[in-house]
């Protein structure tokens, strides 16, 4: 791989994994504002519309983030993957633009209402500009969602006589089945973040014995949906996209399980290292005749292994594309027993006495990050070497009129002022923390 | 059916400058008009609930031009990569300053926010004023019709030249005078006392120097490329944009004299839209004209995306828009009126 080419691809990979970090908090949050704020109108309840607040501002703080950070990622389309733009834009541009039209104005014009308006709004109104955030950012998800989706399972498609592509059918490349089934995992990967970050705070408030009973609402909200989006990401959205991964791009699912042989009854690895030239994983732990199981629904069948296709075709890196795979399936795993635990102690009402319960909630808000992007790094790592599945190749792609250096250039840069823009928010949020959930005061509303 | 396109993708372009521009404008001014810390929360207050809602319109924008004109957004945005790199960083800039200005108290974070909000705003104008030279004046490009600009060479517009050169940095003068008068117009239409009369001093003083800049830059613009005058020879009906220009201006001078804030900030939107308007007559069929072999220059016809993209997304794009109008409207109506220290916003 020529040194452009790699700056290129680590320049797209550091500004949206960075940038990855706020909108997955800010969808995870926005439906669960609308729980809080339904469950305060609904209950009379005031300390429902406190946390809901609090809530607000956490979003306002990572909504703001992460417009910021996804500006460039609109630009970087043209500024580093020029070829790519110019060949896919008639049908890639179309999902890209209509999230601008869409719900960028949506967004945009009701958050002001949503972050500043519930004195002039009144309670009800308030509820719908919350709605409107939500249903905007949800939007804005699926769009993104789908022209990714488009270069993961190209459709609705025709190539014209210079190599570009256009698109045949609007409702086609919107209504891509590999569309749907990765929006639905994306959005509960989301909320799984969101449910945790909120559990997160609220135990740490019941552990410090403070705002007791927001932190007992944060704690019952989170982990509610936290247990729900944690199921339904692993069954049925997660088995779907495996299932369907597997029929579309059979040899990404054998290099995630790292199945150099084709085999009949796969083992699944829990764990071991890939072995890149003996071909084996070192340090296994296994589940025998799992893998075909999964994919198949019978512990007989055969699953193709990297053998079965040319080296050429393989995913670039294998090993980046296993752990990344693993580490997702084994968090997702994970969280499902923490937010099962979690719940079944709420059900015996027993939760918020079990500290070290609370514990294990309060510093286990990381792993859900660490795990949407690891799932996202799994799908772009398992796509190489294609930018439009069996279509177009990466290296076919980037901006060759842009040299290496310039663009080695504008990465330092903006790994410089990311690093600024980290350390204000960690500022911000811990002080919005620190100073917790306020009622409505003259000033702020 | 390109041409439809055209006008759509300038439309978008004209309503983000017109928007965003009077923000960025009040940016640019921050440090000098506003004095205290008062002062200047209310100049945020004034385009707090607006910024960001204007700036969804460059991003619009840009989606747009990808769709439309694929070849287009792949070649400019590839070719002037250092420079729109730099525009990322000083909107990210821009955008920490004005959030985070909201969230401390302390005298020197607010002095920090201030300052990178009013530098990034400043230099903002500057890069989007040599941006649209560059489209007038062209670039060097190869058969493929992709570049690479360097930010300068020997700050001349030949047949090679960088991003800035002596013409391009005038267009981002006129930008820069343009915008913050622009921008000047709105707070005054926002605010009042002291702030207001300022800024009306600020409206008087720079009048005079727009209409000599404006007037230079378009002998240049003729004189670096003659050939723009030819849409202007061949359908006279144009003429009318450069009336408007004219127009815009003397209602700039007459409303700001006669207390009509509301007229005055019109003219000065008026004045904006036709600048912009009459440059993309003029480029028309072009989209980015090449400085060297004219025959590699990108026009309309050979960016485009298929004929059947650009139908289907007709339709699509016509009623996100008329929605997208429809929320504008209703959060400046919601918000319009002047802004008082500690009212509700922030």
């Amino acid at each position: 791989m020529n040194d452009a080419l790699f700056l290129h691809r680590i320049h797209f990979a550091f500004t949206i994994t960075y940038h990855y970090i706020f909108p997955q908090l800010t969808m995870g949050l926005a439906p669960l504002i609308v729980v809080l704020k339904t469950l305060g109108l609904r209950t009379k309840n005031p300390a429902y519309h406190q946390a809901a607040r609090f809530w607000t501002r956490v979003f306002g703080i990572n909504f703001l983030a992460g417009v910021v950070t996804g500006i460039p990622m609109e630009f970087q389309f043209g500024t580093n993957w020029s070829r790519f733009s110019q060949l896919t834009g008639g049908v890639i541009a179309q999902p890209v633009a209509m999230e601008g039209v869409f719900s960028f104005f949506l967004e945009s014009a009701f958050l002001g209402l949503f972050l500043f308006g519930e004195k002039r709004l009144g309670p009800k109104g308030h509820w719908w500009a919350a709605f409107m955030v939500f249903l905007g950012s949800w939007l804005s998800g699926f769009f993104i969602v789908a022209a990714n989706a488009w270069m993961q399972h190209p459709v609705a498609y025709q190539r014209l006589a210079d190599g570009s592509f256009q698109v045949t059918s609007f409702w086609g490349v919107l209504g891509n089945p590999w569309a749907l089934i990765q929006y639905v995992h994306t959005m509960s990967g989301a909320v799984v973040t969101g449910a945790f970050v909120m559990a997160a705070v609220g135990a740490f408030y019941l552990l410090a014995g403070r705002h007791s009973e927001c932190g007992r609402i944060f704690v019952r909200v989170g982990v509610v949906a936290g247990i729900a989006a944690c199921v339904f990401q692993i069954f049925p959205s997660g088995d779907m996209h495996g299932k369907y991964m597997a029929a579309h791009q059979p040899v990404t699912t054998a290099a995630m399980e790292a199945l150099f042989h084709s085999t009949a009854g796969a083992p699944m690895v829990i764990m071991g290292q890939p072995d890149m030239e003996r071909q084996t994983i070192d340090n296994p732990i296994v589940v025998n005749k799992a893998l075909s199981f999964l994919i198949y629904g019978t512990t007989r069948a055969e699953v193709k292994g990297l053998d079965q296709f040319p080296p050429q075709d393989w995913p670039t890196n294998v090993p980046l594309l296993y752990f990344s795979y693993h580490v997702m399936a084994g968090l997702g795993t994970l969280f499902v027993a923490i937010m099962g635990l979690s719940a079944l102690l709420l059900r015996k009402g027993r939760l918020f006495r079990a500290r070290w319960m609370l514990w294990i909630l309060m510093l286990a808000f990381p792993f859900p990050y660490i795990a949407n992007i690891a799932g996202w790094l799994t799908a772009e790592v398992g796509r190489q070497p294609w930018l439009v599945y069996g279509l177009l190749r990466t290296e076919q792609g980037y901006s060759a009129n842009v040299s290496a250096a310039n663009t080695l250039f504008t990465l330092l840069g903006f790994m410089g002022i990311y690093a600024l823009l980290s350390i204000f928010l960690m500022f911000l949020v811990t002080r919005l923390i620190q100073q917790g959930p306020a009622p409505l005061s003259g000033g702020e509303a | 059916m390109q041409t439809i396109w055209f006008s759509l993708v300038a439309l978008m372009l004209v309503g983000y400058v017109v928007l965003d521009g009077f923000d960025l404008g009040a940016g640019a001014l921050h440090l000098l008009a506003a004095r205290t810390d008062a002062e200047r929360r209310l100049v945020l207050e004034a385009i707090g609930p607006v910024w960001d809602g204007n700036e969804v319109w460059l991003l619009a924008a840009g989606g747009t031009l990808f769709y439309a004109f694929p070849l287009l957004y792949a070649s400019s945005f590839s070719g002037f990569y250092l420079a729109l790199n730099i525009v990322l960083w000083l909107l990210l800039f821009r955008a920490i300053g004005i959030e985070f200005r909201m969230h401390v108290a302390h005298p020197l974070w607010c002095a920090f926010f201030d300052g990178a909000f009013c530098l990034a705003s400043l230099l903002l104008i500057v890069f989007f004023g040599a941006a649209l030279g560059n489209v007038l004046r062209g670039v060097s490009m190869g058969p493929d019709h992709y570049f690479f600009a360097p930010l300068w060479t020997d700050f001349r517009p030949g047949a090679h030249p960088g991003i800035l050169d002596w013409y391009t940095i005038l267009c981002a003068v006129v930008s820069l005078a343009a915008v913050s008068m622009h921008g000047a117009l709105y707070l005054i239409l926002k605010t009042e006392g002291s702030l207001n009369a300022r800024l009306r001093t600020v409206v008087k003083r720079l009048w005079p120097a727009l209409v000599a800049l404006s007037a230079a830059a378009l002998a240049a613009t003729i004189f670096v490329r003659p050939n723009l005058l030819d849409n202007y020879r061949t359908a006279p009906v144009a003429w009318l944009i450069p009336a408007s220009v004219v127009a815009g201006l003397a209602g700039i001078f007459h409303f700001t004299r006669t207390g009509g804030e509301r007229n005055a900030f019109l003219s000065s939107c008026l004045y904006i839209v036709a600048t912009l308007c009459g440059a993309a007559a003029a480029l028309y069929p072009a989209l980015l004209p090449s400085s060297a072999d004219p025959a590699n220059g990108i026009t309309i016809y050979n960016a485009a995306a298929g004929a059947a993209s650009l139908s289907i997304g007709l339709i699509w794009w016509g009623i996100g828009m008329a929605i997208a109008v429809g929320y504008t409207v209703v959060v400046y109506t919601m918000f319009k009126g002047k802004v008082h220290s500690g009212s509700s916003y922030h």
